[in-house]
């Protein structure tokens, strides 16, 4: 096979085939819409620094949260991770590229169309899309000009992800270097298995639902509307068969990354390899049979409530045995605290703390009481952001000098960590106190008493947002360290530390022996 | 694997995930919405009585009172005004009771418009069997029509024994379009 | 790593020490089930907080124990099926000790037997609708005018000047104390909830669906709770005040027919 090298200017992006060039496009994506996202939070948080409405009027304040909430599910979190597995999957496993490397492309260019969609809503009369990234009838269905911008903007995600799931997949099983059966492979691809499995499962379930918005307000259906024979918790019920299972699509790539990573950085096997992959297997089936534990005031039975309090009780465990095997990993090993150690730590403790608030909202009689309020908030902002998006940049920063062949700036990294990790606890942990206090969600204003924490947590949030600065910083002067050796760290285990850094733009056009992937260095 | 191999591998694993993915597409909408609705009529679940006509057979209990709550509402400001004629009513189990709700159309124009009804509390909503309803098909209105409207229904005596109070709520609503899933 | 720690261990803390005024912690609320809800709160944060004790504690003393700066050898066990079967184990009993008290505890809630009496609560975009069964008692609870004014954007007025500023309405829901008040919601337009942290109520009132739920208040008082559903622009402001009256207060307040504004 004739080696050429990339293409020229934007063809190269355009018509980009090659892993590399599409995980650096979905990452550079996603880093844009996360500052995107992250300043329509800073005015979110900006209105709620004190009581009174001083900046912005309550409708386009609900079009932040709306807004907000999409661009970083669908345009930051999970773009990063698909970023991330285009560039490590086939060099994991030891395969030249993605199996599918042309839909791979379309994959990616299908984003920056949604997304520009989704913008421009903010533009429409009526405005941007206000009824909350749950979209719930028949709140939804007085979305202005907007509405159907927005289902189309989610099809066009939707179909963006179940594409590159099958990519995933079909790369997965079919691809591996000989050698290389299922359990040998690395924790960032096992996670990514099964989470491209959850995604193929219920991305189309969503499309379905907003299908059934879209024919409700334009064709004369009533799968939502009371009046001719619908009901609209039948949503809630299809929205959340797709939501929960969405959540452990963002978290279960992070399990993967930090799986990684620590340890690399404890110098030490990760702990109870099998006992991880049994463990993200059993979240991931768990995760179908949870979903009314977003819906407990909505009137259910008791039966019900009492079958989703247990099952989402049950999730628990899976999750605390991943939790006790990244301890098992860290015990008696010999850790160093780069950048990408520090983060997955932090990712660790707090991720744990996000995960106690769970159990905590799984108690029916006491979620009756947190549900819809800044406790719930509080909740998923700390498994998303110190989980989800703190394994992100643990992974960026891990992998970094493998892609451009240079150490990152290590004081600017520890930099960027130690803020954002201050930040984030000032941003959220007061949260937990709103819910508890009886702070309600997705409102533009309060009463007097919830002030002097929502102050903090605004405070916190302007500290994040700048802190976030310090990481573009790394990014933009990635090159400038000095060259980075294969190996990059002491003691990294997989095939990605095999090849040269930075990676040639082709890698493993004839397989590896796998033997080689999980051997320790010296 | 060799190359051509694994191509064949690729297409054929790709087909089978498009497959997946397009039967859970139909599943999310062809499938849950009626699954849905036989589970709210198997289990009773979400307050949905019968929308046709039950049999009537009566057999009554007059050893036990239950006491039936009429609860009206008017979706939207439509320009309906909708009542009971009475709040409320005790009842035994297996007789048969009629119960009326007045209507009014409030416009100047013809309208027509549609009764939803709800049940509380769940356990109840098998065992209020509603024999002639005039939520079981939608009504036209003349311009300040005012109609008494029917309901005739059976309390069935295996209602469980800790439910004393059941209530039947009807929304009404301006029926712009009347498809039944 | 340690200040992260010592933040959240704190805070927990402060929770259980706050005072009243500072409402740090979910309210023990006026009636006897939302006191079995505080309790199941307290009782699985305290779990919670015991668990992590132990958890991070283990992660805190191995980041100093085991660091190479201090020289260390890394071990090489990878794996250990006793660990393993271990805390999959401990978790369940934990999550048992706690799920038989929370289903004691909702077997109790569903149980609306016997109310003393009915009102139907109806939602609407932006306000409260309240009809009294079988009394001639009906009317509609918006945000009191004093908040209406300061809430506008740039009014003006300092909400700390407003008293109970976006929880005060213009007509409360008035009930006696002891009763068993069974409520039924629903909704005229969208979806909303009713919730009132101190009588542990939080139920969706729904277009088109009627929802059932009943609380006694033992303690007479005044209890501002708010929408709990995203239902619009002003969700923020469509608050509720329960007014829980003696038993002879209420007769008069009835009497007196102040409520009666359709």
């Amino acid at each position: 096979m004739a080696d050429h090298g990339p293409a020229r200017g934007i063809r190269r992006w355009l018509y980009a085939t090659n892993h590399k060039d599409i995980g650096t496009m979905y990452l550079v994506f996603s880093l844009i819409m996360f500052f995107v996202g992250g300043t329509m939070a800073l005015v979110i948080r900006s209105e709620l620094m004190s009581p009174g409405l001083q900046f912005v009027h309550p409708e386009f304040f609900n079009q932040m949260t709306t807004m907000h909430a999409l661009i970083m599910v669908f345009g930051a979190v999970m773009p990063a991770f698909v970023g991330l597995a285009n560039w490590m999957i086939p060099m994991m496993i030891g395969a030249p590229d993605m199996a599918l490397p042309r839909m791979n492309n379309w994959s990616f260019w299908i984003l920056p169309v949604a997304f520009s969609i989704l913008m421009s809503t903010l533009l429409m009369p009526g405005g941007a899309p206000a009824s909350g990234w749950t979209m719930y009838p028949p709140l939804v269905l007085q979305t202005g000009d907007a509405f159907p911008f927005l289902i189309f903007s989610i099809h066009l995600m939707g179909l963006s992800s179940i594409m590159g799931a099958i990519n995933i997949i079909v790369t997965i099983l079919n691809m591996r270097a000989p050698d290389m059966w299922l359990l040998k492979m690395p924790m960032f691809v096992w996670t990514w298995l099964i989470t491209a499995y959850l995604l193929i499962a219920v991305m189309p379930v969503l499309a379905g639902a907003v299908t059934m918005l879209l024919t409700d307000q334009f064709f004369g259906t009533s799968f939502f509307l009371a009046a001719g024979g619908g009901d609209p918790v039948m949503f809630q019920h299809i929205f959340w068969f797709f939501g929960h299972p969405e959540v452990y699509i963002m978290i279960l790539p992070a399990f993967g990354v930090v799986s990684e990573i620590i340890p690399t950085f404890s110098r030490k096997p990760l702990f109870g390899h099998d006992a991880m992959v049994y463990a993200a297997s059993c979240i991931a089936f768990l995760s179908f049979i949870v979903w009314a534990h977003h819906m407990f005031t909505v009137g259910m039975p008791l039966s019900g409530q009492l079958f989703f309090m247990f099952a989402t009780m049950l999730i628990a465990i899976p999750t605390g045995v991943k939790i006790f095997n990244w301890v098992g990993t860290m015990w008696r090993g010999a850790m160093t605290f780069e950048t990408p150690m520090l983060f997955s730590l932090a990712f660790v403790f707090l991720f744990t703390i996000g995960g106690f608030s769970g159990v905590m909202l799984a108690m029916v009689p006491a979620d009756i009481q947190y549900h819809d309020s800044y406790f719930v908030v509080a909740h998923f902002h700390y498994v998303l952001v110190p989980g989800s998006v703190f394994a992100i940049f643990a992974a960026v920063y891990y992998w970094l000098p493998k892609w451009t062949g240079h150490m990152y700036n290590e004081t600017a990294g520890k930099l960027h960590f130690w803020a954002s990790a201050i930040f984030v606890n000032l941003t959220f942990f007061p949260m937990h106190f709103l819910g508890l206090a009886g702070m309600p969600r997705r409102i533009p204003d309060y009463s007097t008493q919830f002030a002097d924490f929502n102050a903090m947590a605004t405070i916190g949030a302007i500290g994040f947002g700048v802190s976030q600065l310090i990481f573009l910083y790394v990014l933009l002067t990635a090159k400038k360290g000095a060259e980075a050796t294969d190996r990059v760290w002491e003691a990294p285990r997989g095939l990605e530390w095999t090849v040269p850094s930075p990676a040639p733009y082709h890698t493993f056009e004839t397989p590896p022996k796998a033997r080689i992937a999980t051997e320790a260095f010296e | 694997m060799d190359t051509e191999t694994t191509q064949l591998s690729n297409r054929s694993l790709t087909v089978r995930l498009v497959l997946f993915a397009t039967g859970m597409f139909a599943f999310g909408f062809l499938v849950l919405p009626p699954l849905y609705d036989v589970f709210c009529e198997i289990t009773g679940f979400g307050g949905r009585t019968n929308t046709t006509a039950a049999l009537a057979e009566e057999s009554p209990d007059l050893s036990r009172t239950v006491r039936i709550e009429f609860v009206t509402t008017v979706n939207n400001f439509a320009p309906w005004q909708f009542e009971p004629a009475v709040d409320s009513m005790t009842v035994h189990p297996g007789q048969m009771y009629y119960a009326a709700f007045n209507a009014t159309n409030l416009s100047a124009e013809d309208r027509t418009g549609q009764a939803v009804p709800s049940i509380s509390p769940v356990s109840a909503t098998e065992h209020f069997r509603k024999i002639e309803c005039f939520c079981f098909s939608s009504q036209e209105f003349a311009a300040n029509e005012q109609r008494a409207l029917p309901l005739q229904f059976i309390v069935d005596p295996n209602l469980p024994e800790y439910v004393d109070t059941i209530t039947l709520s009807y929304t009404y609503f301006e029926s712009k379009h009347v498809t039944r899933r | 790593m340690i200040q992260k720690f010592m933040l959240s261990v704190l805070s927990l803390i402060w929770t259980s020490a706050a005072s009243a005024d500072f409402a740090l912690n979910m309210p023990k609320g006026v009636t006897a089930l939302s006191a079995e809800t505080y309790d199941i709160h307290m009782l699985v944060l305290w779990w919670c907080t015991g668990i992590g004790a132990v958890v991070f504690g283990v992660m805190i003393v191995s980041l100093f124990k085991h660091r190479k700066s201090r020289g260390v050898q890394p071990a090489d066990f990878s794996h250990s099926t006793i660990a393993e079967v271990i805390w999959t184990t401990i978790p369940v009993f934990i999550l048992l000790f706690m799920a038989i008290p929370a289903a004691e505890t909702m077997i109790k809630i569903e149980d609306s037997r016997d109310p003393d009496m009915s009102i139907v609560v109806t939602a609407y975009q932006w306000r409260w609708h309240y009809k009294y069964q079988d009394q001639d008692v009906e009317f509609y609870s918006s945000l009191a005018l004093p908040s209406l004014k300061a809430r506008v954007k740039s009014s003006g007025i300092d909400p700390f000047s407003v008293e109970n500023y976006l929880l005060e309405v213009d007509h409360p829901l008035v009930v006696p104390r002891g009763a068993k008040v069974r409520l039924l919601l629903t909704s005229n337009d969208v979806v909303h909830s009713w919730w009132v942290p101190e009588l542990a109520i939080k139920k969706d009132a729904i277009p088109g669906i009627i929802n059932e739920v009943w609380f006694r208040a033992e303690e007479s008082g005044i209890y501002r709770g708010q929408c709990a559903e995203l239902c619009g622009k002003d969700h923020g402001y469509m608050p509720i005040v329960v007014e829980v009256l003696e038993a002879d207060a209420y007769a008069a307040w009835i009497e007196a027919g102040t409520g009666s504004n359709k």
